[in-house]
């Protein structure tokens, strides 16, 4: 991984993100790395470290953070919110990047397909007629094969 | 015992096994399930996208349930705490409660007091209890040797779960399967995810993360898996091949949900419990308890 060019900071990045749900505690991070010690994604790649990613953002690395394709590897299991000492919510912090990285126009094209696809049909895996055939056949219910609801919960998409 | 059934996407459509289990143990154990045609996505693969809008799905999801007057239980542990979350954070915080109402009224709902969320393994062990659910035993499962694979979402994060069961060395899934007679075989890195979340954006660190965990499994000497999750069940069943052939690895171990082994327990057969459609065969291995195909 290449140097960390500070010229490139951002120090406001660091209250905007500790305004936010998710946020709120991250600058009690003292760099324990418990976090990436936990975690099951930096077991087997080492392109994911949160403990670094956390740094980064209080450096104020923020378009570093936010155009990055490493955040999207966050599994969310909470293995490292679960054990941080200091009591940072990371998973909930990384979901704010991702949320923060997605309205400035960056996302992995999976996750953007994945939101695309519940907002327009209201589930991942649409049910047809098909699958109903294959629930009934062992005597599961039928499920509707289409859904109004979502685009009315959700005009703006 | 009387809930709202919670499907989510998954399970209807790729995971029909544990569906079908899952219904069988509760209407043997007396539990009432109620289908709602109108849930839709729990809100859960929204949430790194875009938090509020999960919080709607959500919100109205659960708001269907307390029209109903009924609580909700999922059967996915990522339905159970992204649920579970709305629920909690909605308890707590009136801005976003109004926020979500605002939603909601489009659509004729109110979010009032919510409603609670389970997890079907949590209503077995909770609201059934061991002593109950033993009663209903008919065959031992002596002989099985069970590595569990709690997951995340089904106790994490652990603020929304009142302690139900414990992060750091959880006991509930353990407990039900020793119940049947299976041995209940202990392993490294037992808490450690399936890796699931990762495979829209990463397929082979995601099955990097399932193959460490498929590892510990085979070295511990166990000979099924137990889950309770069908992101979970994706990354160790229906991804068991791929892994094999990936990481030039061989395991051939079977994995079953929760439901699957309390069904064989209470004397059901391979069909009822939907055997048959778990992607790993599963006939082998369970020969000696469950006849019929």
């Amino acid at each position: 991984m290449a140097d960390i060019d500070l010229t490139k900071a951002d120090p406001k990045f660091k209250k905007d993100l500790a305004a936010q749900p998710g946020g709120e505690k991250i600058m009690a991070c003292f760099t324990c790395r418990t976090c990436t010690a936990s975690c099951p994604v930096s077991a087997v790649n080492s392109r994911f470290n949160p403990y670094r990613i956390i740094r980064m953002a209080l450096y104020g690395l923020k378009e570093e953070v936010l155009q990055s394709d490493f955040i999207w590897l966050c599994s969310s299991c909470y293995a490292c919110q679960e054990r941080c000492p200091q009591g940072v919510s990371i998973t909930d912090f990384m979901t704010l990047l991702k949320n923060m990285a997605i309205r400035e126009g960056h996302a992995p094209s999976g996750i953007r397909a994945q939101r695309d696809l519940i907002k327009g049909q209201g589930r991942i895996y649409a049910i047809d007629e098909f699958d109903n055939k294959k629930r009934n056949k062992i005597d599961l219910p039928s499920l509707p094969t289409s859904c109004e609801v979502v685009k009315v919960l959700f005009p703006e998409s | 015992m009387k809930y709202a059934l919670f499907l989510g996407c998954t399970i209807p459509a790729r995971s029909r096994q544990y569906e079908l289990s899952a219904r069988k143990v509760a209407r043997k154990l007396g539990i009432e399930l109620v289908d709602e045609e109108k849930f839709i996505c729990c809100g859960f693969p929204v949430k790194s996208s875009d938090l509020k809008s999960a919080m709607v799905l959500g919100a109205y999801n659960i708001a269907l349930a307390e029209k109903r007057g009924l609580d909700l239980c999922a059967l996915c542990s990522s339905c159970t705490s992204a649920l579970t979350e709305v629920a909690h954070h909605l308890a707590h915080d009136e801005e976003a409660k109004a926020e979500v109402n605002e939603s909601l009224s489009r659509v004729g709902l109110t979010y009032d007091k919510g409603t609670k969320v389970r997890h079907f393994a949590r209503v077995l062990y909770e609201e059934v209890g061991m002593e109950e659910l033993k009663k209903h035993f008919t065959r031992s499962l002596e002989g099985l040797r069970v590595a569990t694979h709690y997951g995340c979402h089904y106790l994490k994060p652990s603020e929304i779960y009142e302690n139900f069961d414990q992060v750091e060395d959880p006991h509930t899934l353990d407990e039900m399967v020793a119940l049947t007679g299976a041995a209940v075989v202990d392993y490294a890195n037992k808490k450690r995810c399936c890796g699931g979340p990762v495979l829209p954006v990463d397929e082979k660190t995601s099955l990097a993360v399932a193959k460490e965990k498929l590892d510990d499994i085979v070295e511990a000497g166990a000979n099924a898996i137990n889950l309770v999750c069908p992101f979970c069940s994706v990354m160790y069943d229906s991804n068991q091949k791929g892994i094999e052939t990936a990481f030039n690895a061989s395991y051939n171990i079977p994995v079953l949900y929760l439901t699957q082994i309390l069904g064989l327990a209470m004397g059901m057969d391979r069909k009822e419990l939907g055997l048959n459609m778990n992607v790993v065969k599963t006939k082998e291995a369970l020969a000696k308890y469950a006849g019929g195909e």
